[in-house]
């Protein structure tokens, strides 16, 4: 049998395939010739025929029948075996495979052999790949190397140490006494060892670069500083003195820059180190390195919630990043303008967003229109210019927008009473050139629907009204209806409008009558079932047309009775069971003052807990709290107030400004100080404030969960209740799982009501899941600060 | 660190290192969708991304690709360093290094990042040391009389 061919031969030959079949044919003829000769068990060749081997599994080639000769490669004395075994045993096999057990016998015995390259090989492999079995067999001799004088082997221990532990956390105390002696002090974990071994080398040879133990320390320190008061105290002046020394010339320093960030934001740094970090992140922001950049809008991102006022004085910088050519900066941009945006900034922030959504790439346009529309729901200055904002984006990215921003939008029209002459002149005007973009079009002929009268009739005060004929009316709506570029929903708007035009027109009802016909045989199910039961109304229920078809009345956003609707935040739908929600019937016993209602009903999505304002009158000495009715999403009876004093639609809907689980930072211009509502077993609670400027009566209270312990609070649960003569309204959490080490929070809004201008006390009920058992809480929130509420 | 991928600008893979327990089918279809999602990146863009719940470091060195998954509360900034480093090490070892080099020699571009890295972590900072350890190694095999049987 000739030798195998060698390695770089096989290699030059098989890069001269033209086709990838030649290729094919190349190795399947090599692979033949490979498997025979380990058939022949060819000590000699083996090493070169498993190179080829790898060579050809890394084009993609399966090389499993090579695993077992890897194996006894390893247990080779030639190093050049060895070498090319434990290589072949990291690419080719993986803890799946039986066969890797096999292994364990010949790393121990290498672990312990004579040669430091040898050890080394074993180590190195054993840190990649080792399996659980094998770490648990192996971990003695690991900690054994770990106390050899030979720092080669100690470093490679060091390492393979974190491995095993990564694997079997149990193993991690047979490792600490290793440690301790190369610490005085104690330690959390083998992690840090390895910090402390690339310092200790770092030490020995002085041309060592600094950066790489900087950062390790750096990482260190944040996650000894992460639980720990006191530590953090401490490390407050290194941490600012590493920010400010730090030369910034080249990436290695911005590195360690950011790594300071990081370290500062994770662990309880007083609030000016906080605002240095966050100055670092701003001046990261006009670096031209674009990777810079992207890092600062990624790290500022986490930390707008919570230094909201310090990340607010880089703005401008980050709107300019909105420009950037990068997708990933520009995505990060427009979610932190976001974030940013208040009732101050407003219509700065909407220029720059608005023509963000003009400008940008079509996978932001959803996500961009949502977002403004959000903002501008909360944030607009004034009824007109909150429709100008939403005809601007239909206009520009109408076919981007979500399908259900615009039952939305309607209500929001319905709901500017003063604006519908305006807002119907304006939608005209913009589907008359172009009805292709579908929600745009959807809104536009509903409002002409409702509002057609006045279009015709040129009432509009805003701006110039135009002449318009009720049969150039008829005519937009009779295009859109025929339009290939309608869908179905589209023209189910569009034979509705014509409908109500009916009442509203009045030259041109035969017309309507005729349109309304034709449709009754449309193939269109949904359209043909429309026009057939119009058609009813026009022949046989002709006195009951003006009726039906009558204005449509100011929808309320809130009911104080049930469920909030449908809000589209982000992507998330809360569901809106209006249909299935019975309003409570009938006296229900009274419970005792300390009981907030269990809220009942299995939810999965994040239940929005509405309150209703409790009605009955006060049982005897209960003059905080009395029952508050929690009304359950799926409809399961609930202990409810007494119906007759339930406030019915009479009183006028409030907090019609936005329901968003985002929380509304004003506090620039109110400067309410906020306060820790609750603090116990290591959750916390704060309420940061905020008053209306549209309802004076209205508190916002925004709460932030936090945990400082170490393992997450799931299935978290923040109910609220408040004395008789206050509302209260509590809006979807941002999520119910509180991560630890204060890693993240849960954010949620409460609006508060107190038209009489009460002192504001709260009784709050939590609930969670913590280590395996269920945990509640139910506390009295009494420092209210006199802001807040007078 | 939990892999790191060379790729040349066809899509070849030129190296594959996992710091993680996956099977081989899962390897190729993240290697083939990373691949993808990398070379279609332009070249102005930023050399961080997000890709399922992992953060990818890449930069490109004239015709290959180095490619690096790291989690959630590692540092880019030092990835890209450690990269360089890589690359450094590479280019002292071969003089000069070019991609043929690594197709050719491939398993000592292998060796010489198991001496930089260890489980994903860097066990050796200083350039000198890993290229000596290397050195002796090499050595050693010459020793051996084994490599005239490999080559």
């Amino acid at each position: 049998m000739p030798a195998p061919i060698r390695l770089r031969e096989l290699i030059r030959t098989i890069r001269t395939a033209r086709t990838q079949a030649e290729e094919r044919e190349m190795i399947q003829k090599e692979c033949a010739a490979i498997r025979s000769s380990f058939r022949e068990e060819d000590n000699t060749y083996r090493c070169r025929n498993v190179a080829k081997l790898l060579y050809m599994h890394m084009l993609g080639y399966p090389a499993h029948f090579g695993q077992l000769e890897c194996l006894k490669l390893i247990a080779s004395q030639k190093f050049t075996d060895k070498r090319i075994g434990y290589l072949g045993a990291m690419l080719l096999l993986d803890e799946r495979q039986d066969v890797h057990l096999l292994m364990t016998n010949c790393i121990k015995n290498d672990l312990n052999h004579s040669t430091q390259y040898v050890q080394g090989l074993a180590l190195c492999t054993l840190g990649c790949m080792g399996s659980s079995e094998m770490c648990r067999d192996l971990a003695g001799e690991v900690e054994k190397l770990l106390k050899t004088s030979n720092s080669y082997l100690r470093k490679k221990a060091a390492l393979c140490a974190v491995h095993v532990i990564r694997k079997v956390p149990e193993l991690m105390e047979m490792f600490l006494p290793a440690t301790k002696n190369l610490l005085n002090e104690k330690n959390h974990g083998v992690l840090h060892t390895s910090v402390v071994l690339l310092t200790e080398m770092c030490e020995r040879s002085p041309d060592m670069l600094a950066h790489f133990r900087k950062v390790r320390i750096l990482r260190l320190l944040r996650i000894l500083g992460r639980n720990d008061d006191d530590s953090s105290e401490a490390m407050n002046d290194i941490l600012a003195q590493v920010a400010t020394n730090t030369e910034t010339s080249k990436n290695v320093g911005n590195a360690i820059l950011y790594e300071t960030v990081l370290t500062i934001m994770d662990i309880k740094s007083e609030s000016g180190l906080r605002v240095l970090a966050i100055n670092i992140l701003g001046r990261f922001l006009l670096n031209n390195d674009k990777n810079i950049r992207y890092v600062a809008l990624t790290s500022l991102l986490k930390t707008v919630q919570t230094d909201h006022n310090a990340v607010q004085r880089h703005r401008s910088t980050i709107v300019d990043c909105l420009k950037d050519l990068d997708v990933s900066i520009k995505r990060r941009a427009m979610e932190l303008s976001f974030a940013l945006v208040n009732g101050n900034n407003i219509r700065g922030m909407m220029k720059e967003l608005l023509y963000f959504l003009d400008s940008c790439e079509p996978e932001f346009k959803a996500d961009c229109a949502s977002g403004i529309f959000l903002a501008a729901e909360k944030y607009a200055p004034s009824k007109r210019w909150h429709i100008d904002t939403i005809m601007r984006v239909l206009t520009t990215a109408g076919s981007y927008v979500r399908d259900d921003a615009v039952p939305n939008l309607i209500q929001l029209i319905t709901n500017s009473v003063e604006m519908h002459a305006y807002t119907v002149q304006r939608l005209y005007k913009a589907i008359l050139g172009d009805y292709s973009q579908q929600p745009l079009v959807q809104v536009a002929a509903w409002c002409i629907g409702e509002y057609g009268d006045l279009l015709v009739s040129g009432q509009c005060e805003e701006e110039e009204p135009i002449q318009v004929t009720e049969d150039e009316v008829l005519d937009i709506l009779e295009s859109v209806l025929i339009s290939n570029m309608s869908t179905s929903v589209t023209r189910g708007y569009a034979l509705t409008a014509i409908m109500k035009l009916s009442t509203r027109f009045t030259c041109t009802v035969n017309r309507i009558k005729k349109v309304v016909s034709i449709y009754g045989s449309s193939i269109d199910v949904e359209l043909q079932q429309r026009a057939v039961e119009y058609n009813a109304l026009f022949k046989k229920y002709d006195h009951m047309r003006s009726a039906l078809l009558e204005r449509m009345p100011v929808m309320e956003k809130v009911t104080t009775n049930g469920p909030t609707e449908i809000v589209q935040t982000n992507g998330e739908t809360e569901p809106a069971p209006l249909e299935t929600k019975p309003p409570p019937s009938g006296p229900q016993p009274t419970s005792q003052a300390n009981d907030l209602l269990d809220l009942l009903g299995g939810n999965d999505i994040t239940p929005v807990i509405p309150t209703a304002p409790t009605s009955k009158p006060a049982s005897a000495g209960g003059e905080l709290l009395d029952l508050l009715g929690d009304i359950n999403l799926t409809g399961a009876p609930a202990a409810a107030p007494a119906p007759a004093s339930v406030p019915q639609i009479s009183q006028p809907p409030f907090l019609l400004d936005g329901l968003s689980s985002q929380p509304l930072f004003n506090d620039i211009t109110t400067g309410i100080p906020s306060i820790t509502a609750y603090s116990k077993n290591g959750l916390k609670i704060e309420f940061t404030f905020e008053r209306s400027n549209t309802n004076p009566s209205v508190t916002v209270i925004t709460i932030q969960a936090s945990n400082s312990t170490e393992l997450d609070m799931t299935d978290f649960v923040f109910q609220a209740a408040v004395p008789k003569t206050f509302q209260l309204q509590l809006l979807s959490p941002s999520s119910s799982i509180v991560p630890a080490f204060n890693t993240g929070t849960i954010t949620q809004v409460i609006k508060v009501l107190n038209p009489q201008k009460q002192q504001l006390r709260m009784r709050i009920k939590l609930t969670y899941n913590h280590k395996g058992s269920a945990m509640q809480d139910l506390a009295e929130v009494n420092n209210f600060p006199p802001q807040s509420w007078q | 660190m939990q892999f790191m991928l060379l790729f040349s600008r066809q899509g070849k893979l030129r190296l594959q290192k996992w710091y993680i327990s996956l099977s081989d089918k899962e390897k190729k279809k993240i290697t083939r969708e990373l691949v993808q999602t990398i070379l279609a990146r332009k070249p102005k863009m930023c050399n961080f991304l997000e890709w399922r719940d992992l953060k990818i470091v890449y930069k490109r060195y004239a015709s290959l690709y180095f490619c690096c998954a790291i989690e959630d509360q590692e540092n880019e900034l030092i990835t890209l360093e450690i990269i360089h480093r890589y690359v450094e090490l590479l280019d002292k070892y071969f003089g000069s290094v070019c991609e043929l080099d690594i197709i050719f020699n491939f398993e000592k571009a292998y060796f010489i990042l198991d001496e930089f890295l260890l489980g994903g972590e860097v066990q050796e900072t200083s350039k000198k040391n890993v290229l000596k350890a290397i050195e002796q190694a090499d050595l050693l095999q010459e020793v051996s009389y084994s490599t005239s049987l490999l080559y």
